[in-house]
């Protein structure tokens, strides 16, 4: 069963993606997060690998990624976390989503192994590059049942959106203006909106969600007039920080976004 | 065409190094340069250009200087290549010449940069206002503190300088800082990267602007020692710029040995050093599977230098590869003996050299030059922005 094919057949429209750095706040916040997220009605969740040097990343990213490598997080610690996650948090989609030199370093075989055994559905390495991927991964993450996610921009080209149409069975990330994680939207009016619909016009196979600078119940409406849904990372990082209980900010944070 | 070391493959490699590791953000961007940068470079009007601002702005041709003392001193034939006699006193004006040519015939009209010693942001300052193009230089915090006189500069000649606060604060992270600047602005920005690093097609591009060089050297050499052809080339190696236009012309010369001396701090082993192809394994920095200085997890370890310019975990494709096919032989050399260096070639030529350069004159003593045999030294830069330094280390110096 394909979890993430699923989650947009049961849910066409609205789809709520949260990204999380795992082992932050705190080391072991990893799996109480994923729970609380997939209870309060997340419909998919990224989890962020830190990685020293993010560079498509954002300040609020890079802050909580240097803290999570603080903390001790690492590929190995975040597998045996994610162990048996699958009785907890059965059907919700897990992807990973980091850089690839810990990928490349941790080995891709291992990397792919661990994270279909743990219950990964998806991955998201931003600077893998997609002929890359095609020669060197693509019958790893294939052999494992992983779909890869890529991203699209305002500038990238369509007949290159429609190659990685075709190279994925999950969803497209449509990154929504110039910028890192976190930014704010600093197109003129209508630029946005007018990219969203030229993609939207294409007709593609799979679905898109809209990511970066998503951060509240009005960005994530907008978004979702153009896509099956979106993506909220820097905003709900920046939710968690500060609290005790990080389980129930996480919860409340999502009920402000769908409620 | 078959790769080789002048030569990349067409995706960008050397060997297992090289290539072009970027988010989808900058794919634009890097395509469009790719797709250009060898069609301008050829363009006769282009050449022309760039050519006569390399005579009459840069002042090239730079001198190639028979040291007759330090000569004497090694027992060898030490020539230096006057880079510190480049406009702002560095060979980096090489490059940022040619860049800021190459972004005006893409369209573009905002220029950013990463700098370590301030060299190369002092460079792109220059031919920004000679342009009269907006132009940002994103430099590490301590970087900023350690090379002072150069942030100056480049406010003078008009440039905004952005510190780059994270990480260990220093090259690295500038060119981080840089890098997401040009993911927010793809349209109107060229990225005028310093050395020969990043994703395909910079290491190539910025190769062949300094391997002006080694053309001038191959000249002079045959003037002066009746062969075009040295027995040695000595340069540092930070990302490795200076080196790859010094080795540039003669890489397919196998009698030539190439010797690229990078900076190990404190040593090798101190944890506290910037020795890449020592300590490093390939791995991904800035869009480049190169070596790199990096934990067992893949993260990038903070590299030390007391040198601004050698301050940095990876070193370019081309040298990654030139360490593991052993065509260039690697020396390090520490911030004590770089420091003595600084003096000696003061004390004995005339000349105060930057001190990543020094570095490559710490180094002469080690190669095993015999009385007949020419050694040519890249005298990549001049001292006057490491004055600071060379007062505090004064009893080290001298
Ligand atoms: C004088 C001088 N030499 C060498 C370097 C190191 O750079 P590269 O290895 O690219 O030549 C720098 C960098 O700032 C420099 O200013």
């Amino acid at each position: 069963m394909n979890r993430i094919k699923s989650a947009f057949q049961k849910k066409q429209k609205g789809l709520l993606n949260i990204y999380f750095t795992a082992g932050y706040p705190r080391l072991h916040d990893t799996v109480p997060l994923l729970q609380a997220l997939a209870t309060a009605g997340a419909d998919l969740i990224e989890i962020g690998m830190p990685f020293s040097d993010p560079l498509a990343d954002g300040p609020v990213i890079q802050a909580s990624s240097t803290a999570a490598l603080h903390n001790g997080m690492n590929m190995r610690v975040l597998f045996s976390q994610l162990q048996g996650i699958r009785e907890s948090v059965p059907d919700t989609p897990i992807l990973l989503m980091g850089y690839l030199n810990p990928v490349m370093q941790f080995g891709v075989e291992n990397f792919c192994r661990e994270a279909a055994a743990a219950g990964v559905d998806g991955v998201i390495l931003p600077d893998l590059p997609l002929d890359d991927y095609v020669q060197e991964y693509q019958d790893v993450f294939r052999r494992h049942k992983l779909r890869p996610v890529f991203l699209i921009t305002p500038q990238t080209a369509p007949e290159r959106i429609r190659r990685i149409d075709e190279l994925t069975d999950s969803f497209l990330y449509l990154v929504s203006g110039p910028g890192t994680t976190g930014g704010a939207n600093t197109q003129a009016a209508g630029v946005q909106d007018a990219y969203f619909q030229r993609i939207e016009d294409m007709k593609l196979r799979n679905p898109r969600l809209i990511g970066f600078g998503i951060g509240d119940k009005a960005s994530f409406q907008h978004a979702c007039r153009y896509a099956e849904g979106a993506i909220i990372g820097s905003a709900f990082i920046r939710a968690l920080d500060g609290v005790d209980d990080v389980p129930a900010a996480a919860q409340r944070f999502v009920q402000s976004v769908v409620a | 065409m078959n790769p080789t070391y002048q030569h990349p493959t067409e995706r960008g490699y050397y060997g297992q190094f090289g290539g072009a590791f970027i988010p989808e953000m900058l794919y634009p961007n890097v395509e469009e340069l790719r797709d250009n940068y060898l069609a301008i470079f050829a363009d006769p009007e282009f050449q022309r250009e760039y050519q006569q601002l390399l005579r009459d702005y840069v002042g090239r041709p730079t001198p190639l200087f028979e040291a007759r003392r330090l000569s004497e001193k090694y027992n060898t034939r030490i020539f230096l290549k006057r880079e510190d006699l480049c406009h702002t006193g560095a060979h980096k004006i090489n490059n940022t010449v040619g860049q800021i040519l190459l972004a005006k015939r893409l369209g573009k009209t905002r220029i950013i940069a990463e700098t370590g010693a301030g060299q190369h942001g002092v460079a792109t300052a220059t031919v920004c206002a000679l342009m009269g193009m907006e132009c940002i230089v994103y430099m590490g915090e301590i970087d900023m503190e350690r090379q002072k006189p150069n942030v100056y500069r480049m406010r003078l000649l008009g440039a905004e300088v952005r510190a780059a606060m994270s990480g260990s604060r220093t090259l690295k992270d500038a060119t981080n800082e840089a890098i997401r600047d040009w993911i927010s602005n793809p349209v109107d920005t060229h990225y005028i990267i310093g050395s020969v690093v990043g994703p395909h097609p910079y290491p190539d591009l910025v190769a062949r602007l300094q391997a002006v060089i080694s053309e001038e050297m191959r000249k002079q050499l045959l003037e002066k020692t009746g062969s075009e052809l040295p027995d040695y080339v000595v340069a540092c190696v930070g990302g490795g710029s200076n080196a790859a236009g010094a080795f540039y012309h003669f890489l397919e010369e196998p009698s030539v040995q190439l010797v690229a001396v990078e900076a190990a701090g404190h040593g090798i082993h101190s944890g506290h050093s910037a020795a890449t192809s020592v300590l490093g394994k390939p791995g991904i920095i800035h869009g480049s599977r190169t070596l790199l200085m990096q934990d067992e997890d893949g993260q990038i370890t903070e590299p030390y230098s007391l040198s601004a310019g050698l301050d940095y975990p990876g070193i370019g494709p081309l040298h990654a590869f030139l360490a593991e096919s052993g065509r260039a032989r690697f020396i390090s050399i520490e911030d004590e003996p770089a420091l003595k260096a600084v003096s000696e070639c003061s004390r004995l030529e005339g000349i105060i050299p930057a001190l990543e350069t020094a570095h490559a004159l710490a180094a002469i003593g080690q190669l095993g030059a015999g009385p007949e045999e020419v050694v040519v030294i890249n005298l990549s830069g001049r001292g006057d922005k490491d004055l600071e330094t060379y007062i505090k280390y004064a009893d080290t110096i001298m």
